[in-house]
């Protein structure tokens, strides 16, 4: 450990930490924007700065060292102007359009602009770059024009997800985030997982699968396991009135211990079947060339009735199961052990081997 | 009147640059052998004796930059910084030019004192020759055996101004955005490809052969005690010698305009002198008398940064030239930080405003505001240093702004 003074207290942090861990292991908070605790640091927003004794510059505290014996000033006069500022140029180019945006009230930019009463921008002189909301995807809205350029995005897809579909063109106030060539995602290696959007920290990045259907204070988040697969990731159920509205992450290691709130395109916008009108609710039993609704207790008789009657008749490697990653792990082992078991044979098999 | 000194243009003009054999007869590579006779720890010593600081704009020491190269990390690189994008300075083109072989003879020290056995030179993308010449001087140095099992590689560069900032130089090299990283860890101890790496400018390189054959000390006693040696300075704007010079680092900027420039051009008056290229800061008749190395530059709230010295006439319009070179600043941003990225586009608009005579007094504060900001936030040295001709011209030359201003 280490001791250091923030604020005029004395407080001490692992050495090797940061300037920022060493302030939130004390209970000092400090804004940011491009940190990310799972991503690769960036130190590129600049809204953690804060003053170091003796050095002329601001320190980025996301990435500024904790040394032992530094006087650290979190929210002095120069730094809090330093932070209005920065807010001031982001807002200057930020489409404000918060009565209708997906993340009002759940926006970290919004946040912080009234922390630090942003009324309004000292550097609105013209505008910037206005873009097209255009890409053609029924998963992902991208409104550039709420883009604040953290990069939380790019390095989530590059190293959460892995699969590299956004980065950076341009230089200067004409950087923008995009694919290669600027074209639509689903001509990009984008994988549609929603990694960008659990990152990104203003409107830019949303879900268009749950667009307009609740507020982020509205609905009551629901920590439950996707049922897609046998990963047995978790995220959070958005309920709303009864129902689900929306998916989003819950990042932390003990509620997401599997995924750590990442998730793929199935997990994160494929939940609409749940109060879909086709929906199975029963089981169902063909006769005549016609189905009709079974309890459980009738399909199971059923079924061992016909398995025990083709075991006699045609002996048991008549039979194999087929078992699926949609279901679990524990779930496929009673699934082989019933067939070695009960029904006799070693023909198992499972589409992950396909 | 103080003469010039030529330590790094000790050859120009007395040598071929093309052949080999007249560097050699000229006693080069000399302190390359003296260099691979001495212990490494002894010859970073040595450059630390000699007090030389780097030439690039930072002026940080050579040899303690040297000294954080952990031993033992594997492969280390030395990279020589010659992207000049400093519009108004062309000394390290210059120097190039008339002595490559000082030039891989300082990389090929530096090499020996790091222990490497890769160099890199980053070339700025307009100078396509230098690069032929470059190739042409490795050829032969290799053919002629000197540089042992050192090799050096030249890059050329695409035109990015901040690519002259050594992590963004790194970046650059590495075949990524030119974009800097954040510091530290410093190249010294994680530079190219993860691996330490010394990035030096080409005439902090061009110095180390004299300093290795005579001595830290006997380069220690020539200039400033705080920033010793000479530096080389490029003359442009209006003044009556465009010429370059290499001058002990106790000259002053009088000396400097009045005495080795000859003074203004048709015999008008002196304005101000930008010195340092487009991010020095704008100077005053009344502190011509300051030294140009760089602690004294940086007492009056300017630059020596990499030496470019433009000389700018009575009839000049501040306000003008500081919008142009907001301009360049809006345009060579990278992106990466904030401050810079949205600042340098607003800073030009603001200029703008001003320099079309439609400013008012809230916008050259919102101007002030947002410089002191930047100074002191933005991610690298292009950020920092970009609001000092705002800045230094807002202090210096205020009644040029206020006469723009819009009536109220």
């Amino acid at each position: 450990m280490i001791t250091l003074t923030i604020n005029g207290r004395e407080v001490q942090t692992p050495r090797g930490s940061t300037i920022l861990e060493a302030c939130q292991r004390n209970g000092i908070s400090i804004p940011t924007l491009c940190y990310d605790p799972d991503l690769r640091l960036a130190g590129s927003c600049r809204m953690c700065v804060v003053e170091v004794k003796g050095r002329p510059l601001y320190a980025a505290s996301c990435v500024t060292p904790a040394e032992s014996n530094m006087i650290i000033e979190t929210d002095s006069e120069g730094i809090v102007a330093a932070r209005k500022v920065i807010l001031e140029l982001l807002a200057a180019r930020h489409h404000f359009n918060c009565q209708v945006c997906e993340k009002n009230a759940n926006c970290t930019f919004q946040d912080y602009c009234y922390q630090y009463g942003i009324k309004e921008s000292r550097y609105e002189y013209g505008h910037g770059a206005i873009y097209e909301i255009t890409d053609p995807n029924p998963f992902l809205e991208r409104d550039y024009n709420k883009c604040i350029m953290c990069t939380r995005c790019v390095r989530a897809c590059e190293e959460i997800t892995v699969a590299r579909a956004i980065n950076v063109k341009n230089r200067g106030h004409e950087a923008k985030i995009s694919t290669a060539f600027d074209g639509n995602l689903a001509d990009s290696p984008c994988v549609f997982c929603g990694q960008c959007v659990m990152v990104c920290p203003t409107g830019a990045l949303t879900s268009r699968v749950s667009a307009g259907m609740g507020r982020s204070y509205e609905v009551d988040k629901v920590l439950t396991t996707c049922t897609y697969c046998g990963t047995g990731c978790t995220f959070e159920l958005n309920v709303k009135d009864d129902r689900v509205v929306g998916v989003t992450s819950d990042r932390t290691i003990v509620g997401s211990p599997v995924n750590k709130g990442a998730l793929c395109v199935k997990g994160r916008f494929g939940w609409d079947f749940i109060h879909a009108n086709d929906r199975l609710t029963t089981p169902l039993i063909k006769e005549n060339g016609e189905f009709r609704e079974a309890s459980w207790d009738e399909a199971l008789d059923l079924v061992a009735q016909r398995l025990g009657e083709i075991k006699t008749e045609h002996g048991p490697d008549s039979m194999a199961m087929f078992t699926s990653a949609r279901v679990t792990n524990e779930e496929n082992y009673l699934a082989q052990k019933f067939t070695r078991a009960v029904l006799g044979t070693n023909n198992v098999d499972h589409c992950a081997r396909l | 009147m103080i003469e010039e000194k030529r330590i790094v243009l000790r050859n120009a003009d007395n040598i071929d640059p093309e052949d080999i054999k007249d560097y050699l007869q000229a006693g080069g590579y000399r302190g390359l052998e003296k260099a691979r006779s001495m212990r490494t720890i002894d010859l970073i010593e040595e450059v630390k004796k000699s007090g030389l600081r780097g030439r690039g704009g930072a002026a940080f020491n050579c040899g303690l930059k040297w000294s954080f190269v952990p031993p033992n990390r594997g492969a280390t690189f030395v990279v020589c910084n010659l992207d000049e994008g400093e519009p108004g300075t062309y000394k390290d083109r210059t120097i190039v030019q008339k002595d490559p072989q000082t030039l891989l003879e300082g990389m090929a020290i530096c090499a020996h004192a790091i222990n490497s056995k890769q160099g890199y030179i980053y070339c700025r993308g307009e100078y396509p020759y230098v690069v032929e010449l470059l190739n042409r001087a490795i050829g032969q140095a290799k053919e002629a055996g000197v540089l042992g099992d050192f090799d050096i590689e030249v890059r050329m560069g695409a035109g990015a101004y901040v690519c002259g900032e050594e992590t963004a130089l790194i970046e650059s090299l590495e075949g990524h955005r030119g974009e800097p990283r954040f510091k530290p860890p410093f190249p010294g101890v994680e530079g190219l490809w993860g691996q330490p790496t010394v990035v030096n400018n080409v005439e902090t390189f061009a110095n180390l052969p004299e300093i290795v054959l005579n001595g830290g000390e006997w380069y220690a006693a020539i200039g400033a005690p705080n920033y010793t040696g000479t530096k080389v300075l490029t003359l442009t704007g209006d003044v009556k010698n465009r010429i370059f010079i290499e001058v002990p680092t106790t000259t002053t900027l009088r000396e400097v305009v009045f005495g080795f420039g000859g003074g203004i051009k048709d015999d008008k008056k002196f304005k101000a002198v930008q010195v340092g290229g487009t991010s020095g800061g704008f100077i005053p008749e009344h502190l011509l008398d300051t030294q140009i190395d760089a602690d004294s530059m940086r007492s009056i709230g300017a630059t020596l940064g990499t030496g470019a010295v433009f000389v700018m006439d009575e009839t000049r319009d501040i306000v003008d030239i500081v919008t142009r070179i907001a301009k360049f600043f809006e345009h060579e941003s990278c992106g990466k930080c904030n401050p810079c990225r949205e600042g340098t586009y607003r800073a030009y608009e603001i200029m703008k405003k001003i320099n079309q005579g439609q400013a008012v007094a809230q916008d050259i504060d919102n101007l002030t505001v947002l410089g002191r900001v930047m100074e002191k936030a933005c991610l690298c040295g292009l950020g920092q240093a970009a609001p000092s001709p705002t800045l230094t011209t807002l202090q210096h030359f205020y009644p040029e702004y206020q006469a723009r201003l819009r009536a109220q």
